[in-house]
């Protein structure tokens, strides 16, 4: 069941002292759920109840780290079923499948791709997190040498084999840099759970479609003294997506709602399979398996191993767990002001957009790629877009006004003459009348302001 | 320790909704008693709807005009394609050239259009109207009239117009209304509580919580869904309807249309980003989905109806 403020308050000293910062003990355990503060935060706790705390407070899904110290990626970590109840943590990590038999000029150059991969939005830099490594020659020394020349990367890896003698030969020479084994099964279980002792690393737990032996296996993980587990239910793909969704579904109820230890662990699915169907060309398996990878990021995958590199299938992967994996807690926001592009000087033209993130690096791309020279004044609307802000009221005529005075742009410019996103128009006339500035209506899209401003200067 | 399948059961249940009768067959939306059918079979595959518009649509992106550049003059012949070759479930007629600002077709004019769509296909249609607050009433009126008791779903219903009659004319003719709420449980609420008011039941209302895009705040979309399914299998009488999604508003967002070298050709990305939207509605919870490209609908129809076996 989930941990509620009340559940560690009992365990807090209850005196209220202050020491933490915070107005009462009741508080403090608010803020502890939500990961605002940690227990290191009140020094009043004794051994024991700071362990009780620790247990209580551990998150229902175990968080595992993975790759090199200073390149690694965490996953996991969760503590609820739906996001809005708190946020979710750890973004889904994206790796892509890179069979072992490519020469090696292909392979060196497909390795390459997937580590320079990126895309802007919203002023950040969305990238894929590692490459899995597949044993598709079947021999355990080919293997090897694609690891080594993997290694020398530094890059997060996944080994993929289900034969110890090939995962053994690969950790060998990448073991230090703490891949994922992929994977133990009910054949292999016992070695492939020593190689992950013996070389301190995450193990990929496959049993495909039997959550009952999956929870046999898991028990026998962990009590071997495996403790960093991810989960493979199997991923069926085309009629058997509803199976493959039931089950991540029921591994991440058991582990949210019941606690159930032998399921509190990241789930990994397998996109790529999709690609073996057959059908279709290689455009319509991009599509296919980006919605299978769509589908389950959607229904709880921590980790995803795909097969597509071009970007326009990774694309709406990386933003859609860009939106899941924002805190529904805090506004994307940048803060306002005045924001200068290009060399300015008193004849730069002004214009205006809101502090939502998405808008404003989407007028500030557009900016910059059209090379355009102006002052950017950027409107506190809590983080709303332009046409939220102006149904919500937050974006008139004497908002703008204010921001006119705060950021001083009066004595930067001779001209006052402000540019206002097409979708402002109808309040055009009231932010005339309140700034005292001539207003001209702008395009719609902010990608026409670059062609805008020059037919302006022109004129 | 045994394994046993974390199933719950559900005080509430979501409403069925019928959509076409007379001269259609007939669509089932909704009827789930649980979330998950590992809990409990559900009752119906996802339904897709095809946009079709009473204008050519110049405004419409490459990838979609390609397909219907030979139907757009026609809203008839475009609804006929969207059926017979793209396996649209239902369509949706949009009457946007009765926008004031548009071609200011009248309400007649409207009326018109609907009858010749209803010729054209023997599937549910949606009828919509342009968005103008004042004028959408009269001719979802009117048109509601020429579809007598074909039941057909007029969208939309909000706060922000003459909802009440909208809902008489669907009580009149035998529809179903569309009550669309923005991004707002409360206000969702508030407006099925209205609309049941004026005589409408849980049967007829099929709700649209706002889909904003992928990258344009679907996280939005995604708690509002996910709240409102939940809420009516706990037993929120004011919230127990089937679901819509406005699935094209994906071709909003630029990723899908603009011409972009490094981003890869529109002619994939655009499909995909729309398919990206409508499954995450999906996942959520929604039952019908208002669609624009085939790539699009064949998928997603395709994964929908895995859920219901
Ligand atoms: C996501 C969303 C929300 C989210 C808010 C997300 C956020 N942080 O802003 C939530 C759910 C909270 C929300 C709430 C509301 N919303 Co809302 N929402 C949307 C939605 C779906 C997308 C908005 C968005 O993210 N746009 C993307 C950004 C990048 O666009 P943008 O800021 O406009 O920037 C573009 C342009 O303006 C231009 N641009 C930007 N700056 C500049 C500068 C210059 C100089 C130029 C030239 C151009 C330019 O280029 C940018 C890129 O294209 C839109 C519908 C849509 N547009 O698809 C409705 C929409 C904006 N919402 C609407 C409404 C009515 C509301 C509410 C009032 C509903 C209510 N009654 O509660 C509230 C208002 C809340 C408030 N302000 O207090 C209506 C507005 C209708 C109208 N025009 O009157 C819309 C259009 C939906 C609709 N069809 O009815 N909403
Ligand atoms: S420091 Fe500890 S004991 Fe003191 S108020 Fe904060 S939580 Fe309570």
């Amino acid at each position: 069941m989930q941990v509620t403020a009340m559940d560690v308050y009992r365990l807090l000293p209850k005196s209220n002292c202050g020491k933490c910062n915070e107005a009462s003990c009741m508080a403090f355990a608010t803020k502890l759920i939500e990961k605002e503060l940690t227990l290191d935060d009140c020094p009043q706790l004794s051994g024991d109840e700071r362990q009780e705390l620790e247990e209580l407070l551990a998150p229902a899904v175990k968080e595992i780290s993975f790759g090199p110290e200073n390149r690694k990626v965490t996953i996991g970590g969760d503590q609820v079923l739906y996001r809005y109840e708190l946020t979710y943590y750890n973004p889904t990590a994206l790796v892509i499948d890179l069979p072992d038999d490519l020469p090696e000029d292909e392979f060196m150059g497909r390795a390459e791709d997937i580590q320079t991969l990126s895309f802007e939005r919203t002023g950040e830099t969305l990238t894929l997190d590692g490459i899995a490594l597949r044993n598709k020659s079947g021999s355990p020394e080919k293997f090897a040498e694609a690891a080594e020349r993997l290694g020398g990367m530094g890059y997060p890896l996944l080994l993929c084999s289900f034969n110890p003698e090939a995962m053994e030969a690969a950790l060998r020479v990448v073991g230090d840099q703490r891949p994922i084994i992929y994977a133990a099964t009910e054949e292999n279980l016992d070695e492939m759970a020593e190689l992950a002792l013996k070389y301190e690393c995450p193990v990929v737990l496959f049993a495909p479609g039997d959550l009952e032996g999956m929870k046999r296996l898991s028990w026998k993980l962990r009590s071997m003294g495996v403790a960093d587990i991810i989960l493979d239910p199997g991923t069926f793909t085309g009629e058997g997506i509803g199976d493959t969704i039931d089950n991540f579904v029921m591994i991440r109820r058991l582990a949210v709602e019941e606690r159930d230890a032998d399921f509190r662990f990241p789930i990994l699915g397998v996109p790529a399979l999709s690609r073996l169907s057959g059908e279709g060309d290689a455009v319509e398996e991009n599509i296919r398996e980006a919605t299978v990878a769509a589908t389950l990021m959607n229904r709880y995958a921590d980790i995803l191993i795909l097969g597509g590199t071009e970007i326009w299938e990774l694309m709406p992967l990386l933003t859609l767990r860009q939106g899941l994996y924002t805190d529904p807690r805090k506004p994307q926001t940048v803060d306002p002001g005045v924001y200068e592009f290009g060399e300015v000087d008193e004849d730069s033209p002004v214009i205006l957009t809101t502090n939502f993130s998405l808008t404003y690096y989407t007028v500030e791309g557009d900016l910059k790629s059209g090379d355009v020279t102006a002052y950017l004044l950027v409107l506190d609307t809590e983080g709303r877009a332009v046409d939220v802000s102006l149904a919500g009221g937050q974006l008139n005529g004497p908002a703008v006004a204010d921001l006119i005075k705060d950021t001083g742009i009066e004595e930067r410019v001779k001209n006052k003459v402000l540019i206002i996103p097409g979708l402002v128009a109808p309040a055009s006339g009231e932010i005339e009348d309140d700034t005292g500035w001539r207003v001209l209506v702008g395009p719609r899209d902010s990608s026409g302001i670059p062609d805008f401003l020059e037919k302006l200067a022109s004129e | 320790e045994e394994f046993n399948p974390p199933v719950r059961s559900y005080p509430g249940e979501v409403a069925q909704v019928k959509l076409g009768d007379g001269t259609r067959k007939s669509v089932y939306l909704g009827g789930q008693k649980a979330l998950y059918r590992f809990e409990e079979p559900q009752p119906n595959p996802p339904v897709v709807t095809f946009d079709v518009f009473d204008i050519p649509m110049p405004g419409l992106p490459r990838p979609i005009r390609e397909h219907f550049s030979d139907v757009m003059e026609d809203p008839g012949d475009w609804a006929r394609k969207a059926v017979k070759e793209y396996g649209a479930n239902m369509v949706t007629i949009h009457l946007i050239g009765t926008g004031p600002k548009v071609m200011d077709k009248s309400p007649r004019d409207a009326a018109r259009d609907i009858e010749e769509v209803l010729q054209a296909v023997d599937v549910p249609l949606v009828i919509g109207g342009s968005g103008d607050p004042e004028k959408d009433p009269l001719v979802l009126e009117k048109a509601a009239e020429a579809a007598e008791g074909e039941r057909c779903l007029l969208a939309s219903a909000n706060l922000d117009l003459d909802y009440r009659k909208v809902a008489r004319a669907a009580i009149d003719y035998n529809h179903a209304v569309l009550s669309w709420a923005i991004t707002d449980v409360n206000m969702q609420k508030t407006l099925n509580r209205y609309l049941m008011k004026e005589g409408l039941t849980r049967e007829d209302i099929v709700m649209d919580p706002t889909t904003c895009a992928l990258g344009y705040g679907i996280e939005f979309s995604i708690d509002v869904i996910t709240r409102t399914r939940l809420a009516a299998l706990k037993g929120d009488a004011d919230l127990q309807m089937p679901m819509s999604s406005g699935t094209t508003n994906a071709w909003g967002s630029r990723e899908a249309w603009m011409k972009k070298d490094e981003w890869g050709p529109t002619d994939y990305r655009g499909p995909l980003w729309e398919i990206v939207t409508g499954l995450t509605m999906m996942l959520s919870g929604v039952d019908i989905f208002m669609m624009l490209h085939p790539t699009s609908v064949k998928l997603l129809r395709e994964i929908g109806e895995t859920f219901t076996r």
